[in-house]
């Protein structure tokens, strides 16, 4: 291959790498701006994503489409759950433990997932086949990486069109800069929050099931992908939507380009190297951070 | 319309209001008065919900409301402008509208909401010239007349202004309180909070003395322009 349809090649990997973690990265964001604690837990709504998929398609022979619809709202549901219980009725409502609080309730979603899928690389098929489209400057593209592109493209207009155009969206905008305003505006924050935990179960679980049949999945794949997202929220700005999707791309293409061109054993650390670099000269990030400002 | 009776109120052991009691009538505006700290913005919280009192009841036509959650009592029409404004800074000022809208979002069609919108667009033409602006871009002024507008979008049949006229140039001062007067006009009940009493009894119909969480005096709003220890207190000697 020439040089420059490597490139190419490494620009489309790192583009598709980069929206899934745009994708996490928005879940993230979404949550803590709700709550204004960082929810490990949505590592696991990858997972879960990846496996429901894997069960729902390939188990049960369920059409694949259905197969998304279900397990999105399965992991939405879970999502919601751990809100309604454990977050909502902590007895102590600081930040630092119940940032805790989600890491161990990670914990167990993740050892529950292993005692039920066990601890297997499992593939999902790809959404419509595997064969390569072939680009005019000489690279290749899978039929999936379409897919992940089209789908993350549908999911940030339709997160935009949400907390841009509906009332409910700007409701929960409104609860994130402001509690107590959102609550003398009669807005439940209670419920705002619910639904940030629903959406970012959703959101864990798409990125978990587009990335899938690429990579193929097991019950902590999330951890990785997972921290990567956290890491694109911070590079773009934490809380901030654009930023999600900038520090995404950015940290998917420097992976891959630094995976292909210097060494992919130290693809992490280049990502991870940039994060602190531009952590060290930005610190809030390259967009700043988000609308909310707990009050 | 709303009766307040022998309400108490504690943050953590210390005790910011002592069996209080008020009673507002519908179409009524009410001025509630007294120093900083005197505990008038934990009342209006207690009657918001944000706050829940350790004695007494909040009757809003005829219903206990105490235990009621913050939203449930906005759902009934009890709004709160708060002190200090508290708008939703990075949110457009439609936005912030809009919002204040909320309450109405099951009951009323889009057509009664868009008329109060425009309404509030004709109190405060400056408003619709900054419609798309943040909210946290506008002036202190613009900014309380903002919170009014969002406040007065739920349709309240109660309002509670909380220190409208804090931190305000005297003009722009003047211009709030004769929007309340105009409110006072529509029929709109107001519970009204103010530091400055001379300014919040012209345009009352009766008056509450709050001090050090106690009430001290009530009566009508002239025979409170008029009081003697009043004067002193908070009326400045200019008569
Ligand atoms: N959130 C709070 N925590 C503890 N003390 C408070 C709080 N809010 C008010 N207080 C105290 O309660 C008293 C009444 O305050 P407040 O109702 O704000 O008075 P006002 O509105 O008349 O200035 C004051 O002594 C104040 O320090
Ligand atoms: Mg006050």
């Amino acid at each position: 291959m020439e040089f420059s349809q490597q490139i190419a090649q490494y620009i489309i990997t790192g583009l598709t790498i980069g929206a899934i973690y745009a994708i996490v990265a928005m879940g993230f964001n979404i949550i803590h701006n709700a709550t204004g604690i960082v929810n490990f837990a949505q590592c696991e709504f990858i997972s879960l994503g990846g496996m429901f998929m894997y069960s729902l398609a390939v188990l049960f022979k369920v059409n694949l489409i259905i197969a998304f619809f279900i397990s999105m709202a399965g992991v939405a549901l879970i999502g919601a759950l751990i809100e309604m219980g454990p977050i909502r009725h902590a007895r102590s409502k600081e930040i630092i433990i119940l940032i805790f609080l989600t890491i161990g309730l990670s914990e167990i979603l993740r050892g529950t997932a292993q005692v039920v899928w066990g601890t297997d690389n499992v593939g999902v098929p790809a959404f419509s086949g595997e064969t390569p489209i072939h680009l005019p400057g000489g690279a290749a593209i899978v039929p999936q990486h379409i897919w992940i592109f089209a789908i993350t493209v549908m999911v940030m207009l339709m997160l935009r069109y949400f907390f841009k155009k509906t009332l409910m969206g700007k409701a929960m905008r409104a609860t994130a800069v402001n509690r107590r305003a959102a609550a003398l505006a009669g807005i439940s924050v209670n419920r705002m929050v619910l639904f940030s935990f629903a959406f970012s179960g959703a959101l864990g679980a798409v990125a978990g099931m587009i990335i899938a049949p690429i990579s193929s999945t097991s019950y902590d794949t999330g951890i990785m992908l997972g921290l990567k997202g956290f890491a694109a929220a911070i590079l773009g700005g934490y809380g901030n939507f654009a930023g999600a999707i900038l520090g995404g791309i950015i940290l998917g293409l420097l992976e891959s380009l630094g995976a292909g061109l210097i060494s992919s054993q130290y693809k992490d650390a280049i990502a991870f190297f940039v994060l602190l670099l531009v952590l060290f000269l930005k610190p809030r990030g390259i967009m700043g951070y988000g609308e909310s400002e707990r009050v | 319309m709303l009766v307040i009776d022998g309400i108490s109120a504690y943050y953590g052991g210390v005790r910011a209001l002592d069996k209080i009691s008020l009673v507002q009538e519908e179409g009524e505006i009410l001025a509630l008065i007294g120093g900083n700290g005197a505990g008038k913005t934990t009342l209006l919280n207690l009657i918001s919900g944000i706050v829940k009192p350790t004695h007494g009841t909040i009757m809003f036509k005829g219903e206990d409301i105490v235990s009621f959650s913050p939203e449930k009592i906005v759902e009934l029409g009890i709004i709160q402008v708060p002190e200090g404004r508290h708008l939703f800074g990075p949110l457009t000022v439609q936005e912030n509208l809009e919002i204040g809208a909320y309450r109405r979002r099951r009951r009323q069609n889009k057509k009664k909401i868009s008329d109060d919108f425009e309404h509030i667009l004709q109190l405060f033409p400056v408003l619709g010239k900054r419609l798309k602006q943040r909210a946290e871009t506008l002036s202190g002024g613009e900014q309380q007349m903002l919170a009014i507008g969002r406040g007065l979008m739920g349709r309240p049949l109660l309002l509670l202004l909380d220190e409208p006229s804090l931190g305000l140039a005297p003009l722009v001062m003047q211009e709030i309180i004769s929007i309340i007067g105009r409110l006072r006009q529509e029929g709109t009940t107001i519970l009204l909070v103010e530091q400055n009493a001379r300014a919040a009894l012209k345009i009352a119909d009766r008056g509450y003395v709050l001090e050090a969480g106690k009430m001290r005096l009530q009566g009508s709003a002239t025979d409170l322009l008029e009081n003697v220890e009043l004067k002193k207190a908070y009326l400045g000697n200019r008569s």
